[in-house]
C-alpha cells in the first residue's frame, strides 16, 4: 500500500471532542438503576431509592451530554463528514431496536405455530396429554390460564393505527416545511405530531385499563397475555421516547435551530418515528388483528 | 510522513487532563483501547480463577472443596466473564487501538460513545460477580447457577444471582452494540481517501462482519432475558408450558444470539490471521477476496444454524437435517479460510517470534475446533456426545485455541507498535510452548471423558473417569499459572524494553507500521491518500 506525502492528504480535520465525564457518569446512572431494580424486585426495601437516584443521575447526563452535542452543533462544530457518521450511527441504531422488537415477534409466532397447537395436539402425537380438554387455539392463556377476552382489532386498537399514520404524514409535512424554509410549517406539523403521539399514548393507557378492569386481560393471561403486553408495552415504551424527542425537535425549532441544509437532529428523530410507526402496523396485524 | 501527522503545536488550546481523571474522560481511540485491553486482561484471570477452582474440585471423584450449587456457580460466571469481560473486550481493545491507525483516520468516528462504551463494561463486572460477596454476608444464594445458558426454566426458578446477571447481560449489550455501532460508522466514513472497501486491511473485514453480527444477534438476547425477567417476577408464561408458553422456546431465542456469538468472538482474529501470517512469512496474504468473501458467507450462515446446541431437544426431523446441514455448511467458507491461511505461508521466507508462533499454533488448534465441531453437527452422533466433556473439549479449543491464542498473536503482534518497547521473545516463546503444552494436557483428556459418557456441569464423576480428570487438571493449573508469563511480559514490555523503529517487523506491510511506535496522540490527523 502506498501512501502520497501529507500536504497532498485530505485537508479536513475530523470534530474528536474533548476528554468528557458524561460517558462515566452515565454509567454509573446505569448501575444504581440496574442494582435498585435487582433490589426492588427482589423485595429490598432500598432499592426504589437507589433507583431514583440512578434515574437522577441518569437525566441529569441526558440533559448534560444532549446539550452539550447541541453547543457543538450549534457552534458549527460538525460538518458533512460528522454528520455522515451521526446519519450511519442513527440508521444502526435503530437496527438494534428492530431486532429487539424482533426477538418478541419471533416468541409470537413461535407460541402460535409451534407451542400453542403442540400443546393442543398432544393427545393425537403421543397418545398422551397432561391437559386433554386443551384444544391449542389462538388466543388462549394455555392449558391451566385464566378466563379472559382479547383485545379487538377494530376499537381503540384501529383508531390508534389512524392517529400513528396520521403522525407520519404530519412529521413529514413539517419536514418539508423546513426544507423550504417555511418556519411556521414546521413548528405546525411538528406539534401537530407530538399532539397525535400523546394521544396515541393516552389511548394505549386506556386499553390497558380495560384490559385489566374488564377483560381479566393480564400480563399473566398466558401466552396471549404476556406477548399482548410486551409488544405492546415495549411499543408504547418507545412512542412515549419518540414523543419526548419530538418536542425536544419542536423547541428547539422554536428556538430556530436547524436550516434547510443541517439538520440531522431532526432527521434522526423523524426515521425513529417512522421505525416505531411501522412496528406498531406489524403489530396491529399479527397481535390484534389476525 | 510520519511527523507530518504529530501536530501538538498546533493545538494549544488542547487541555488532557492527567492521572484518573484521563481514564474517566478520554475521548482518545488509544487510551480506550489501552483500557479495554486492561480489563480483559483482568477479567482473563478472574475468570481464570473460577475455573481452576473447578479442576481442583474435578481433581478426583467426591465432592472435597464446594457445595454443588457452588460448583453450578462458578461454571455458569467463568463462562459469561470469559466471553463478554475477556474475550469480547479483547477484541474491541484491538480494533479501538488499530483501525483508525490501519484505516488512515484521526480517531474512531463516535468518541464519547466510545468512552461510554468501556465505561459499561466494570458496572456489568460488578453485577456478574456481586452475588458471590454477597452471599458470603448471608444476602441471597450467590451467582446464577444455570450456566451461561441461562436455560428455562431453571433460571426462571433460580435465585436472585439470576437477576444481577441478566441486568449485567443487559448492560454488557448495550456496551457491545454501541462499540459496533462505532466501528460499523468508523470502517464507513473513516477511510483515508482512496481506501475503497476491498483494500480495506482484512483485519478491519473480519471487525465489520462482527460488528453486524452483534448488531443483529445481541438484541435478541437482551429480549430473551427480558423475558426470562418477567417470567420470573411479574406474571408472564413465556417459558411456561402451562400458559402455553415453551421452555425450548428459550433456547431458541438464546442461541439465535449465542451461535453468532461463536462467530462474534472469532472473526476478529480471522481478520487479525492473515496481517501477521503475511508479516512474518514475508509475502502477501493470499486470497483477499475470497477471505473477504468467507466472513461474508460466515457471517451470513451462523444466523440461521442456531438449533443445532439443542439437537436433542426435541424438534421435527426436518428441522433437525436443515440444522445439521446449513450447520455443515460453514465448514466450507471456513476451509477456504484455512487454505488462504496456509497459501500464505507457503513458499514464504519464514521466521517464528512469538506471534508467528502463535499463530500457527491458532491454526493446528483452531483445526482440531473445526473438526470435532464437524462431528457434534451430525445430528445422529451428537444424541451421544451432546452435553458431554466432549463438547467442552471441542469449544475450549474454539474459543481459547480460537479465540485466545488469536487473541494473544495480536497482542505479541503490536504490542511493540502500542508501547514503542520491544517485548522479551524468550519469555513470549517459552509462554507459547507451555501455554500449547498444558492447554492439549486439559482438553485432549476430555474428549476422551466425552466420548466415554462423563456429562458436563456435574462436580462427582464416576470412578472410571478419574484418570483423565486428574491429568486434566494438572494440565489447566499449569496452563493458569503460564499465562502470568503473558502478563508479567505485557508489564515489563509497557514499562521499557529495546526501543522499535515504526515498521516493528521486518515484513510488515499497512498504514499502522508507518506512524512512529508509539503512534502520536492524534493518528492521521491529516489522513492518507491510498493510491
Amino acid at each position: 500500500m502506498k501512501t502520497a506525502p501529507a500536504h497532498a492528504a485530505h485537508a479536513d480535520h475530523y470534530f474528536v471532542p474533548q476528554p468528557s465525564l458524561y460517558p462515566v457518569i452515565l454509567s454509573v446512572g446505569m448501575f444504581l438503576l440496574a442494582f435498585g431494580f435487582i433490589q426492588l424486585i427482589n423485595n429490598f426495601g432500598a432499592g426504589k431509592w437507589v433507583m431514583f437516584g440512578g434515574t437522577a443521575v441518569i437525566l441529569y447526563v441526558l440533559f448534560g451530554w444532549f446539550g452539550k452535542v447541541i453547543g457543538e452543533s450549534q457552534s458549527g462544530a460538525y460538518r458533512d463528514w460528522e454528520d455522515r457518521s451521526f446519519r450511519y450511527g442513527m440508521i444502526w441504531f435503530i437496527a438494534t431496536e428492530v431486532m429487539f422488537f424482533a426477538a418478541f415477534f419471533g416468541a409470537l409466532f413461535y407460541v402460535r405455530v409451534i407451542s400453542v397447537p403442540t400443546l393442543g395436539g398432544m393427545e393425537g402425537a403421543h397418545g398422551f396429554s397432561l391437559w386433554p380438554e386443551f384444544a391449542g387455539t389462538w388466543p388462549t392463556s394455555g392449558p391451566k390460564g385464566a378466563n379472559f377476552t382479547p383485545m379487538g382489532a377494530w376499537g381503540i386498537p384501529a383508531l390508534n393505527t389512524a392517529l400513528l399514520l396520521s403522525s407520519g404524514a404530519t412529521v413529514t409535512w413539517a419536514h418539508w416545511g423546513l426544507l423550504r424554509n417555511k418556519r411556521s410549517q414546521l413548528a405546525l406539523g411538528l406539534a401537530a405530531t407530538v399532539l397525535l403521539g400523546s394521544t396515541f399514548l393516552g389511548f394505549q393507557a386506556y386499553e390497558y385499563h380495560h384490559a385489566y378492569a374488564e377483560l381479566g386481560l393480564t400480563m399473566g393471561a398466558g401466552a396471549y397475555g404476556a406477548t399482548f403486553f410486551m409488544l405492546t408495552g415495549f411499543h408504547g415504551f418507545h412512542v412515549t421516547l419518540g414523543t419526548i424527542m419530538l418536542a425536544v425537535i419542536l423547541l428547539r425549532s422554536l428556538s430556530g435551530h436547524f436550516s434547510a441544509e443541517r439538520h440531522f437532529a431532526f432527521e434522526a428523530v423523524a426515521w425513529y418515528w417512522h421505525f416505531v410507526d411501522v412496528v406498531w402496523l406489524i403489530l396491529f396485524v399479527f397481535v390484534y388483528w389476525v | 510522513m510520519i511527523t507530518a501527522t504529530t501536530h501538538a503545536a498546533e493545538h494549544p488550546a488542547e487541555h488532557y487532563p492527567g492521572g484518573l481523571m484521563r481514564w474517566l474522560t478520554t475521548t482518545n481511540h488509544k487510551d480506550i483501547g489501552t483500557m479495554y485491553l486492561t480489563f480483559s486482561l483482568i477479567m482473563f484471570f478472574v475468570g481464570g480463577l473460577m475455573i481452576l477452582a473447578v479442576r481442583a474440585e474435578l481433581f478426583q471423584p467426591g465432592l472435597q472443596l464446594m457445595k454443588p450449587e457452588f460448583f453450578n456457580q462458578l461454571i455458569g460466571v467463568h463462562a459469561l466473564v470469559m466471553i463478554f469481560a475477556a474475550l469480547m473486550p479483547a477484541a474491541t481493545g484491538f480494533a479501538n487501538w488499530m483501525l483508525p491507525l490501519m484505516i488512515g483516520a484521526p480517531d474512531m468516528a463516535l468518541p464519547r460513545l466510545n468512552n461510554w462504551g468501556f465505561w459499561l463494561l466494570p458496572p456489568a463486572a460488578i453485577l456478574l460477580t456481586l452475588p458471590f460477596t454477597l452471599a458470603l454476608f448471608g444476602i441471597g444464594d450467590g451467582a446464577l447457577a444455570t450456566g451461561w445458558t441461562f436455560y428455562a426454566p431453571l433460571s426462571v426458578q433460580g435465585g436472585m444471582g439470576v437477576d444481577f446477571a441478566i441486568l449485567a447481560v443487559h448492560i454488557l449489550g448495550i456496551s457491545s452494540i454501541m462499540g459496533s455501532i462505532n466501528i460499523i460508522v468508523t470502517i464507513f466514513n473513516m477511510r483515508a481517501p482512496g481506501m475503497t472497501m476491498m483494500k480495506l486491511p482484512l483485519f478491519a473485514w473480519g471487525w465489520l462482519i462482527t460488528a453486524f453480527l452483534l448488531i443483529a444477534t445481541l438484541p435478541v438476547l437482551a429480549g430473551a432475558v427480558t423475558m426470562l425477567l418477567t417470567d420470573r417476577h411479574f406474571g408472564t408464561h413465556f417459558f411456561d408450558a402451562a400458559g402455553g408458553g415453551d421452555p425450548i422456546l428459550f433456547q431458541h431465542l438464546f442461541w439465535f444470539f449465542g451461535h453468532p456469538e461463536v462467530y462474534i468472538l472469532l472473526l476478529p482474529v480471522w481478520g487479525l490471521m492473515p496481517h501477521v501470517l503475511s508479516t512474518f512469512s514475508r509475502k502477501p496474504a493470499y486470497g483477499y477476496k475470497a477471505q473477504v468473501y468467507s466472513f461474508i458467507a460466515i457471517g451470513l450462515l451462523s444466523v440461521v444454524v442456531w438449533a443445532h446446541h439443542f439437537f436433542t431437544a426435541g424438534m421435527p426431523v426436518p428441522a433437525l437435517i436443515y440444522f445439521m446441514f446449513s450447520t455443515m455448511a460453514i465448514s466450507l467458507p471456513l476451509a477456504v479460510l484455512f487454505f488462504c491461511w496456509i497459501a500464505t505461508m507457503w513458499k514464504g521466507a519464514m521466521t517464528f517470534e512469538t506471534p508467528m508462533l502463535f499463530a500457527v499454533g491458532f491454526i493446528v488448534l483452531f483445526g482440531i475446533a473445526g473438526l470435532t465441531g464437524l462431528i457434534l453437527a451430525d445430528v445422529a452422533a451428537d444424541a451421544q456426545y451432546h452435553h458431554s466433556y466432549f463438547v467442552v473439549a471441542h469449544f475450549h479449543y474454539a474459543l481459547f485455541a480460537g479465540g485466545i491464542m488469536g487473541v494473544m498473536t495480536g497482542v505479541y503482534y503490536w504490542l511493540p507498535k502500542w508501547t514503542g518497547h520491544m517485548y522479551s521473545e524468550k519469555l513470549g516463546k517459552l509462554h507459547f510452548w507451555l501455554t500449547v503444552f498444558s492447554f492439549n494436557l486439559t482438553f485432549i483428556p476430555q474428549f476422551f471423558l466425552g466420548l466415554a459418557g462423563m456429562p458436563r456441569r456435574i462436580p462427582d464423576y464416576a470412578l472410571q473417569f478419574a484418570e483423565f480428570n486428574a491429568i486434566s487438571t494438572l494440565g489447566a493449573f499449569v496452563l493458569g499459572i503460564s499465562q502470568l508469563l503473558f502478563a508479567w511480559n505485557i508489564w515489563c514490555c509497557v514499562r521499557g524494553g529495546p526501543k522499535v523503529e515504526s515498521r516493528v517487523w521486518e515484513g510488515a506491510e499497512g498504514l499502522e507500521w508507518e506512524l512512529s511506535s508509539p503512534p502520536p496522540h492524534h493518528s492521521w490527523e491529516i489522513q492518507p491518500v491510498i493510491k
